[in-house]
């Protein structure tokens, strides 16, 4: 049976494109621009989902992107809203959380036994015994959550747009349009956001039937589409209010977000549903959703039908019916008194009963059940809130429209940190005080006469323009004239219940009452009790009405009831969408060709990508690590360490802050020269250490490790704010390539390539020199980590390769082969260094590696130097020591972080572990007790399997100066 | 169907009992005053009823029960720490926790899940071996697992993580579990509550008066209060209630923010915790996504949601599940939390006699609520902490005996 209306002006549908699709398995006609709700109530179904808790039958309540009892899955996604989400030719449609179907699901006993199952039931039963938990537990975990996800959907990557404008409106209805087109034809860049379609809020469906607001529609489109200083978002909604007027604006293209000079909030007000005895049955719903319904979709919402209201709209939701072709049975009104305009003499005029001072006590269901079939109406006491049933009567209809009021749509507003207040005169909270550049108007402002709306969107831009240093107007409120728009409570009390307040968590009118009797009687511990709220719906359509249960049940006025916190979002938001491109960033270095060309095997280190390896042909990791280990043992090896930290220290202050930043001294470090650099935090622990190197008086050249180069460089500028000493600090990490030649051979490649005096003497462990290999600049420092004679060469990036294949060239008839991080593991190892948090970790002091010899404590300061005076005299709890496998590994090699065991206390941990292939032993470093630190002493390391495996103290280096050549 | 529910079928009044009921006013003097109507403070009050018999106190709440990070957690309880102490503490806390239903005769939904803390480089293996290794040490039921076995129990992980960041390994530890956190609160409420506590709720309180470095009383927004033992157990505000007794405390504040998705069926049976990719995620007994990230990098006093956040963790849940990407977050939130130099918390007596602090549980704090509680009365009732909680005492910072817990932190800090 179908409702579709003859074509009108201003639907939403294009006739000329007719559509199939298929819901529950059945086919189904629709056309172009319908909703798969719109779809489907116009071929006459009213069941479209079932509920949550209660597994009850659901049909149309808001229309509005709010009737989460109708998500639907196409196969592929789920939780697809039927109200809003628009029917595409082919679909194959199925409720979800249904078992066997809506109008069959088996789940729909538990209505039958909700008596059993009250509000937080589930705080009561099913824990004891213990043992059963889980049990009931399984099924009250299937019982819950709405659609099934599919595994196989794609990864959806939406980029983000950033956008800027000086105001951003958020609705399109009268109020917003107003402010919008105000303050454009002011100067400023409007951007104006609304979640339909089509502009026009209200004006597209609530005051369509007469031809005057018709008009004023048009023209509002019309100037607006003609104002070059508007951009419109359709169907795009503000997801939320962040610090600075930042608003994420969603789409179903994506999230751009905007960050506004300032922002209006039109976002109107939802209806709130009345609360009687199934007023959740197909065919109840607000009069709101009928007038979409109608303007919108061209869709009769139903044939015979009841409207029960509390204010003046109701009427007008009563006129717009009867135009449709419904035929009213009845008004019913809540309220005894209130006035209804002459809207109320024209609804008479059609000779339709008014019932004042009444009530639709119940709804009740058809024979099927799945829908409406008759109201019950009798009288009803506002002072008392009930009914009175002595002559109660029954209208059979298929369908009820209810407006008894609303509640602003005032999420943004209370996010940006709005203070509200409850308005008596339009039972609403309504903005009170607005942060700096908020402004709020229309219905969500306590604004409701379609003309007073329009004025208030005027009046927020001109407090927008003069916000922003424009000329403005003072414009002043409009105040609410007349009856309230909303009542103040809407309830009708039911000996059998099942009214509802809460539709998306089943909750009804005695759940609230019951929880506050057990003490939850605070609108925050009732929230959480009740789940008021938290169904993805987001109590747009509940929380007002539990508050004003509260308010009833414990005397109070509304407002000293208050409100739950709103937090984002403001409408549930996808998860594809806020992730977005998802960057994921790796730094190559300036050799990075040349590794991939010669067979690298990379390794992420933090952002970078470091060959861990060269694989060559043939051989298998393991060996390829070997060889190049022996190759610098033996001969001479290349790594490429450009990933280190590198920081220019420079200015006549330079030597007094590396003074007080590292532990050792630089002030009498002559140019020329680098020292270790050790950096501990105020607690003394070590954070980092590096090799700093004095170029001329003024200028220092400080490493970092690899993994700390970003937090030194922010220590060492964070230091600076509060030092403010006179030096400068450049990150030239990037800038920079480094490369380490090492082995026996390095100095007879190096003297290859330029013109330094090499030798010992010339250039000993620990000198700095500027100079230049084949025309490129470079810093060359001696060190000693993974060999006794090592290079370390540093260049400009754009140098770096030509430089690497200049070394490689010189290199390889001496045996020079690139060697990885891997071997380099291996190579610190075996001359016993450490790696900062590799075998260090959050709390190790320098005592406890033997690193006394690089804190000067002679010095006035220090980062950490107070800290280590207080070490200082304590008992050392653990020393880093050198180990070798007392036996040959037999079965089960110790892996690092495997703990030293003594007697039966942990007595330590393995940091480093390894078989070197220059001294063939298993060799590695260990946090032990200090009695254990003694070299030859024997100590015992466990096993991930439980075995003990014997291990003794060493001496360092594992390898001497003879077993390399 | 649990008999349980069948009294409601039968009984056309709701005959429930209260689970609070706040008396009209405060009385002239407590043996204890308790500040923080949370976990911590309702459980230190139920504790101190049922172990040792104190019941003249008063629990002063600013907001409502498990406002602050009781109701703003992720619900995670577990063991697997890094430090001996630290270890046996916590599973001091999943003992009490595992009979706490029954203890407490409400349904805390403790549900345990198993807990994977993902590894996804050769440095992030070798600390879950460590953590492994000291569990293993201490009793409990941790071991480092390969990627095969993540996969056979979470078959819908891209173990790969999109091919960004691939998943090595985890630290497994089986009795990793989830609880309804608020009704945690609610459960010592009553507790308390029945055993003779007094829980005040909306009640302020601005100032503790000391003399002779002695506690003499607490002023309130509701009075008065005449007593000689105080108990900080509140978060976020540890700093403002020490300065009332000139106490410094090395915390500071920094917001930690989590958010939640629409339900959806069961799927995710485990607790997934990746620290590289900054996600811990769980799946709610009513179906919904809880997940959490790393706290924000910078100190602020404010429960204030960002962008970014969001923004950071959706891009990172989908290197885990890609097939996420249509569902939809529906809520985020934020906490303060204590953070300590080496992040573990800060329990037992101070040099103000009279004068305890449960305070500095940083991201980890639900998960401790039962023996936080139970500690805390006994130092309150003997006025000594148990050996338990000894390497968490405040002195440690000025002794420089730290408890690293830095390593065993959920996610990056």
């Amino acid at each position: 049976m179908s409702t579709r209306l003859p074509q009108q002006a201003g639907e939403w549908i294009d006739r000329e494109q007719p559509l199939r699709f298929s819901f529950e398995g059945r086919e189904y006609a629709a056309f172009e621009g319908d909703t798969i709700t719109s779809a489907l109530w116009a071929n006459g179904e009213k069941a479209l989902g079932r509920s949550f808790k209660y597994h009850r039958p659901r049909g149309i309540l808001s229309f509005a992107n709010h009737d989460i009892n109708v998500m639907v899955t196409d196969g592929v996604d789920t939780n697809i809203r039927g109200d809003v989400v628009k029917v595409r030719d082919g679909m194959q449609l199925h409720a979800v959380n249904t078992s066997g179907g809506v109008k069959k699901d088996r789940n729909r006993y538990l209505d039958a036994i909700s008596a059993l199952l009250p509000v937080g039931f589930y705080y009561k039963a099913f824990h004891t015994p213990r043992q059963l938990f889980p049990f009931w537990e399984n099924i009250v975990r299937k019982a819950a959550g709405l659609g099934i996800v599919n595994f196989s959907f794609p990864r959806i990557t939406k980029p983000k747009l950033h956008r800027f404008c000086n105001l951003l409106v958020v609705g399109a209805g009268p109020a917003g349009m107003a402010a919008a087109l105000a303050a454009a034809e002011a100067g400023l860049q409007v951007f104006l956001v609304d979640e339909n379609s089509e502009l026009g809020g209200s004006l597209g469906y609530d005051h369509a039937a007469g031809s005057e607001s018709r008009m004023l529609l048009a023209d509002y489109l019309h100037r607006i589409s003609n104002q070059p200083n508007i951009t419109v978002f359709r169907e795009a909604y503000a997801g939320a209010y962040y610090t600075d007027h930042l608003v994420p604006v969603v789409q179903s293209s994506g999230i751009t977000k905007v960050r506004a000079g300032s922002v209006i909030v039109a976002s109107g007000a939802f209806e709130q549903p009345p609360v009687f005895r199934n007023n959740d049955l197909p065919g109840v719903m607000l009069g709101s959703a009928a007038q979409r319904l109608i303007r919108r979709y061209a869709i009769r919402p139903f044939e015979q039908g009841v409207v029960l209201t509390a204010n003046t709209y109701g009427y007008r939701v009563a006129l717009d019916l009867i135009a449709a072709g419904v035929k009213i049975l009845a008004v019913v009104d809540l309220r005894a008194g209130g006035e209804s305009g002459n809207l109320h003499d024209q609804v008479a005029a059609h000779g339709i009963a008014i019932h004042r001072g009444s009530c639709v006590y119940e709804a009740k269901p058809a024979a099927d059940k799945l829908s409406v079939a008759a109201a019950v109406i009798c009288a009803y006491d506002e002072q008392t809130n009930s009914a009175d049933t002595r002559n109660a009567f029954e209208i059979p209809c298929d369908g009820i429209a209810m407006s008894a009021g609303w509640a602003g749509a005032s999420g943004l507003l209370y996010q940006a940190g709005t203070k509200m207040r409850y308005d008596d005169s339009v039972q609403q909270f309504i903005p009170d005080n607005l942060p700096e550049g908020v402004f709020a108007a229309g219905k969500v402002n306590g604004v409701f006469d379609l003309q007073a709306r329009i004025d208030d969107g005027v009046r927020a831009a001109h407090l927008a323009l003069r916000h922003l240093g424009k000329p403005a107007q003072d414009i002043r409120a409009p105040v609410h004239t007349g009856s309230s728009p909303s009542h103040p409570y809407p309830f009708v009390p039911h000996a059998k219940g099942k009214n509802f307040v809460d539709f998306d968590e089943d909750l009804s009118l005695k759940d609230f009452s019951n929880a506050a009797q057990e003490g939850f009687n605070n609108i925050e511990l009732m929230k959480r009790f009740t789940t008021v709220g938290m169904g993805p719906s987001q109590g747009k359509h509940s929380n007002m009405n539990a508050i004003r249960i509260l308010a009833k049940i414990r005397g109070l006025p509304v407002d000293k009831v208050g409100t739950t916190t709103s937090r984002p979002f403001f409408h549930p938001t996808p998860i594809g969408h806020l992730a977005g491109r998802s960057f994921h960033p790796h730094r190559q270095t300036a050799m990075h060709t040349w590794h991939k060309n010669t067979g690298a095997v990379f390794t992420a280190v933090g952002a970078w990508l470091r060959p861990a390896y060269y694989q060559t042909a043939g051989r298998s990791k393991a060996e390829n690590i070997q060889q190049e280990v022996l190759a610098v043992r033996h001969h001479a090896g290349l790594i490429d360490s450009s990933t280190l930290g590198k920081i220019e220290i420079c200015g006549p202050d330079a030597a007094v802050f590396l003074e007080r930043f590292y532990t050792g001294s630089f002030a009498s470090q002559p140019a020329g020269h680098s020292r270790y650099a050790l950096l501990l935090d105020e607690s003394g622990v070590i954070v980092d250490d590096g090799v700093v190197a004095r170029l001329s008086p003024e200028l220092f050249y400080a490493t970092t490790s690899t993994a700390n180069a970003a937090a030194v460089f922010r220590e060492m500028q964070r230091w600076q704010q509060i030092w403010q000493l006179d030096i400068g600090l450049v990150n030239v990490t990037g800038a920079y390539a480094a490369m380490n030649l090492a082995g026996p051979q390095a100095q007879a490649i190096l003297s290859k390539l330029c013109p330094l005096d090499l030798c010992d003497t010339g250039f000993p462990v620990g000198a700095v020199r500027e100079t230049q290999i084949q025309g490129m600049a470079v810093r060359i420092i001696r060190v000693a980590f993974v060999a006794n004679l090592a290079y370390e060469i540093h260049t400009s990036a754009s140098d770096a390769q030509p430089l690497w294949q200049a070394i490689t060239a010189a290199g390889s008839p001496l045996g020079l082969r690139p060697f990885g991080t891997e071997a380099q593991r291996l190579l610190r190892l075996e001359m016993g260094h450490l790696i900062v948090g590799h075998d260090t970790d959050g709390l190790t002091n320098p005592y406890e590696i033997g690193a006394e010899w690089a804190i000067k404590m002679e010095k006035d300061f220090f980062i950490g130097k107070r800290s280590l005076q207080i070490i200082q005299k304590k008992a050392l709890k653990k020393r880093l020591v050198p180990f070798m496998l007392a036996n040959p590994v037999s079965s089960e090699m110790p892996q690092e972080c495997n703990l030293v065991i003594a007697g039966n206390e942990i007595a330590g941990r393995i940091t480093s572990i390894a078989v070197s292939p220059s001294c063939s032993q298993t060799i590695g470093l260990a946090f032990v007790a200090p009695e254990l630190g003694t070299p030859g002493t024997h100590f015992r390391i466990r096993t991930d399997s439980g075995a003990m495996v014997e291990a003794v103290v060493m001496t360092i280096p594992f390898i001497s100066a003879k077993e390399e050549s | 169907m649990p008999h349980r529910l069948l009294r409601f079928a039968f009984s056309k009044e709701h005959k429930e009992p209260a689970f609070f009921e706040q008396p009209a006013c405060l009385k002239p003097s407590y043996d204890a005053v308790i500040i923080g109507g949370g976990g911590h403070g309702l459980a230190a009050a139920y504790y101190l009823a049922k172990d040792h018999g104190m019941t003249n106190i008063a629990v002063l709440e600013k907001g409502y029960l498990g406002g602050g990070n009781t109701g703003r957690n992720t619900t995670i309880v577990r063991s697997n720490y890094l430090t001996p102490e630290g270890v046996k503490f916590y599973d001091a806390s999943v003992k009490l926790f595992q009979d706490l239903s029954e203890d407490l005769d409400i349904n805390l939904f403790y549900s345990e899940r198993g807990h994977f803390t993902l590894a996804h480089t050769e440095s992030a293996m070798r600390t879950m071996r460590w953590r492994a290794e000291v569990n293993k040490h201490v009793g409990v039921e941790s071991c480092v697992v390969g990627h095969e076995e993540i996969t056979k129990a979470c078959p819908q992980l891209d173990i790969s993580c999109s091919g960004k960041a691939p998943i090595i390994g985890a630290l497994y530890h089986a009795p990793g579990s989830i609880v309804r956190h608020d009704a945690v609160a609610w459960g010592y409420a009553r507790g308390a509550k029945n055993l003779g506590v007094d829980i005040f709720q909306s009640t302020e309180v601005n100032g503790i008066d000391v003399k002779a470095n002695k506690v003499v009383g607490v002023q309130t927004s509701r009075g008065y209060i005449a007593t000689n033992q105080v108990l900080s157990a509140v978060a976020g505000f540890t700093p403002r209630i020490c300065k009332m007794v000139d106490l410094p405390t090395p915390i500071i504040i920094q917001p930690l923010q989590a958010c939640v998705t629409e339900p959806m069926k069961p799927w995710l049976d485990h607790i997934l915790v990746s620290g590289s990719l900054h996600v811990y995620v769980s799946q709610s007994s009513r179906g919904e996504l809880v997940m959490g990230a790393a706290l924000d990098p910078y100190e602020m006093h404010s429960t204030r949601s960002s962008l970014e956040f969001v923004e950071g963790l959706s891009s990172h849940i989908l290197d885990m599940f890609p097939f996420l990407s249509n569902v939809k977050i529906v809520r985020q939130w934020a906490g303060m939390a204590d953070m300590t130099p080496d992040f573990a918390p800060i329990m037992g007596k101070t040099p103000i006699e009279g004068f305890y602090l449960d305070a500095g549980w940083g991201t980890w704090g639900f998960k401790a609520t039962p023996i936080s509680g139970k500690s805390m009365a006994a130092t309150i009732a003997n006025d000594r902490a148990p050996d338990l909680i000894h390497s968490f005492r405040l002195s440690r910072f000025e002794e420089f005996e730290l408890t690293g817990e830095k390593g065993a932190a959920s996610v990056g800090h």
